[in-house]
């Protein structure tokens, strides 16, 4: 009897618990700056989230179904790159045009898709830990782009940057296209992790692989199918990044697979595998991309802090959602 | 008889340069970081010409070349040179001053020449020759063009680097330059060297603050940031972002009039080739070299950009 009462309101704290810190995060915003909840501010912050947020989507796969993958970052930068170059050389013949975006676009999502398969045939075929495998890969497209870019920065041609960039700063209805892709990714993303064979057997696997082989769950092809998804959705990300500076260099995508990693965690993803939220995971991007833009927007603390501060809220996002399972 | 003579001399002739040119080969060791980001890009071009540039010059030098990703690479590559290559001369410009300290001063025990570029060490008087640029003038001479571009005064922000020392020196510098003006610095966040940082701390100080006359971008790279934000934003108010180090792109801007980019500050990547030419020539020449050799910064305007334009550098 007791625990029948008691599941309702251990399922809604875990639900609530990223949705409080979220609007606590916009509460205080509002509080400190004016302009916070302004149009422009909120564009913004949705535009600038839609990289993280749209790998991050595909990294809860990956995590539901007990893998990781540390080489996003590093792949997106690589893709960039890749894209920036074939799309330099391709001008000449084909002109300022749609034909030399779509090519770029196509680059991207093929190499972001050949990526994926090749980190998840690896870790399925072979047999390694995903975070050995990745881990090398993340130093190889490192190196890989600051070798393409001769140590400096990659720049897509500058009438064709002009051409390219109202991918990232025009839309519709003043929503820009970025926005519009995070949330076409996010919708789809809950609909398979919800709906679908696939997203049950991500579960299945991350709770108990043995069991999921049991129950006739392909799991070799199930993972690989995760780190491919998440390499197609690095490559949208990519088609996203590149109009916005029209560059890329060793710089570019540093540290994005924490940032995706601590976005699925602090949405309520079980980093050990077995329980995945795609909804979740987008409340997690927006509390990360909220507090660098409020403590940008006001003179709080002292700018060397402003790490201590994100470390100490992800912290307190995650606590304030496992407390309520501690009582289990 | 004759034969022996003709045969001794014979022997002294081929063996002469061989000896003379064993006893002479010297081995120079540069260690500096990997390229990184757009700078460090730049410095590691300008050591490589430079070492391709000696090489050909000196066939009594040899170099060894390493880039290292991070401090504890970098003082496993120093502790090789010593060990399998016996450098006579040690270039370095090192990742963070606290943990090469001591690797420095074993080389430096070991009787080599110690040049140390960018970065001093912790402890004072273990180089004999120290090459670097001027942080302190960095910002200086960017404050002195504010006060000079704004005569009515302005509000202006600034975009900081990593935190570092070589950030606060300038920092320091800039803002003593705009002491007794009307410039007004409405505010400073880390860009971190980076564009895309510096681009969403534009777009934040962007909302923050309706008027900006000017930006102290303090950086190339993070002026690329800094114009892609304001474009975006479609904002007339800001007038000028001025950058600095000397990236090719933005040279050429100032070049050719973009009054966005109407200036930059030097803050020359080619300065470890300074440094490895300099040590090269002590060693060669036997010229007195040991001291400290600080480059300074410049203001790059339409007028002088030609001379700071290497259109075949990375950076």
């Amino acid at each position: 009897m007791t625990d029948t009462t008691k599941a309702p309101i251990r399922l809604s704290m875990s639900v609530i618990g990223p949705v409080l810190g979220l609007l606590a995060l916009i509460v205080a915003g509002a509080l400190l700056n004016p302009n916070f909840l302004g149009w422009d501010n909120i564009v913004n912050v949705l535009a600038r989230s839609a990289f993280i947020g749209i790998i991050a989507v595909g990294m809860t796969f990956v995590i539901t179904a007990g893998g990781l993958d540390l080489s996003v970052g590093s792949m997106a930068a690589f893709i960039a790159g890749l894209m920036i170059l074939v799309m330099n050389s391709a001008l000449p013949a084909l002109g300022v045009g749609i034909p030399v975006v779509l090519l770029g676009m196509a680059v991207a999502l093929a190499g972001g898709l050949l990526a994926g398969l090749l980190n998840g045939l690896i870790i399925t075929r072979l047999g390694i830990e995903a975070f050995i495998v990745t881990l090398g890969s993340m130093g190889i497209y490192r190196s890989l782009v600051t070798w393409l870019a001769d140590g400096g920065t990659l720049s897509l041609d500058f009438s064709l940057r002009s051409f390219y960039q109202p991918v990232y700063y025009s839309g519709i209805l003043g929503i820009s296209w970025p926005i519009l892709v995070f949330a076409l990714v996010v919708v789809l993303g809950e609909i398979v992790m919800r709906a679908t064979a696939f997203g049950r057997h991500c579960a299945a696997i991350g709770s108990n692989d043995q069991v999921a082989k049991y129950s006739s769950v392909r799991v070799a092809r199930v993972r690989l199918m995760t780190y491919a998804g998440l390499g197609l959705l690095v490559g949208v990300a990519t088609i996203m990044y590149v109009p916005r500076l029209g560059s890329a260099s060793a710089a570019t995508g540093v540290l994005w697979e924490l940032e995706a990693i601590a976005a699925v965690i602090i949405g309520g993803t079980v980093l050990k595998g077995g329980f995945g939220r795609v909804w979740g995971t987008v409340i997690g991007v927006l509390i990360l991309s909220l507090i660098s833009n409020i403590l940008n927007l006001t003179d709080f603390v002292s700018p060397y802090l402003n790490g201590a501060i994100q470390g100490a809220i992800i912290i307190l996002a995650v606590v304030l959602q496992r407390e309520s399972k501690a009582g289990t | 008889m004759k034969h022996l003579a003709s045969g001794l001399a014979l022997a002294i002739a081929l063996s002469t340069p061989a000896l003379a040119q064993e006893a002479e080969t010297r081995v120079i060791g540069v260690s500096i970081p990997a390229a990184t980001h757009g700078w460090a890009g730049g410095m590691n071009y300008f050591a490589q010409t430079a070492v391709e540039r000696l090489e050909a010059t000196y066939p009594q030098l040899d170099f060894v070349l390493a880039t290292a990703s991070d401090p504890a690479k970098q003082v496993n590559d120093i502790e090789d040179m010593v060990a399998t290559r016996k450098i006579d001369a040690l270039v370095v410009l090192p990742f963070e001053s606290e943990p090469l300290t001591g690797p420095v001063q074993n080389v430096k025990a070991s009787g080599a020449w110690v040049t140390v570029v960018d970065r001093g060490l912790a402890v004072e008087g273990i180089e004999d020759l120290y090459v670097a640029g001027d942080n302190p003038g960095f910002g200086r001479v960017a404050g002195e063009y504010f006060a000079k571009a704004l005569p009515e005064g302005g509000k202006i922000v600034v975009l900081r680097g990593i935190p570092t020392t070589i950030d606060n020196e300038r920092v320091e510098g800039f803002q003593k330059a705009l002491e007794g003006t009307n410039v007004e610095i409405l505010g400073m966040e880390h860009g971190n060297w980076n564009r895309d940082d510096s681009f969403t701390v534009m777009q934040d100080f962007l909302s923050k603050y309706p008027q900006i006359d000017a930006v102290w971008a303090s950086d190339d790279d993070m002026a690329v940031g800094v114009l892609g934000a304001i474009e975006a934003a479609g904002r007339e108010d800001v007038k000028f972002v001025l950058g600095g180090a000397g990236m090719k792109e933005m040279v050429k801007r100032v070049m050719d009039g973009d009054a966005m980019i109407p200036a930059d500050v030097t803050y020359p990547p080619a300065m470890i080739a300074t440094a490895i030419e300099v040590t090269a020539a002590g060693l060669v020449s036997g010229a007195p070299v040991s001291g400290q050799f600080i480059i300074g910064s410049v203001l790059i305007t339409p007028e002088n950009a030609a001379n700071f334009h290497y259109p075949d550098s990375p950076f």
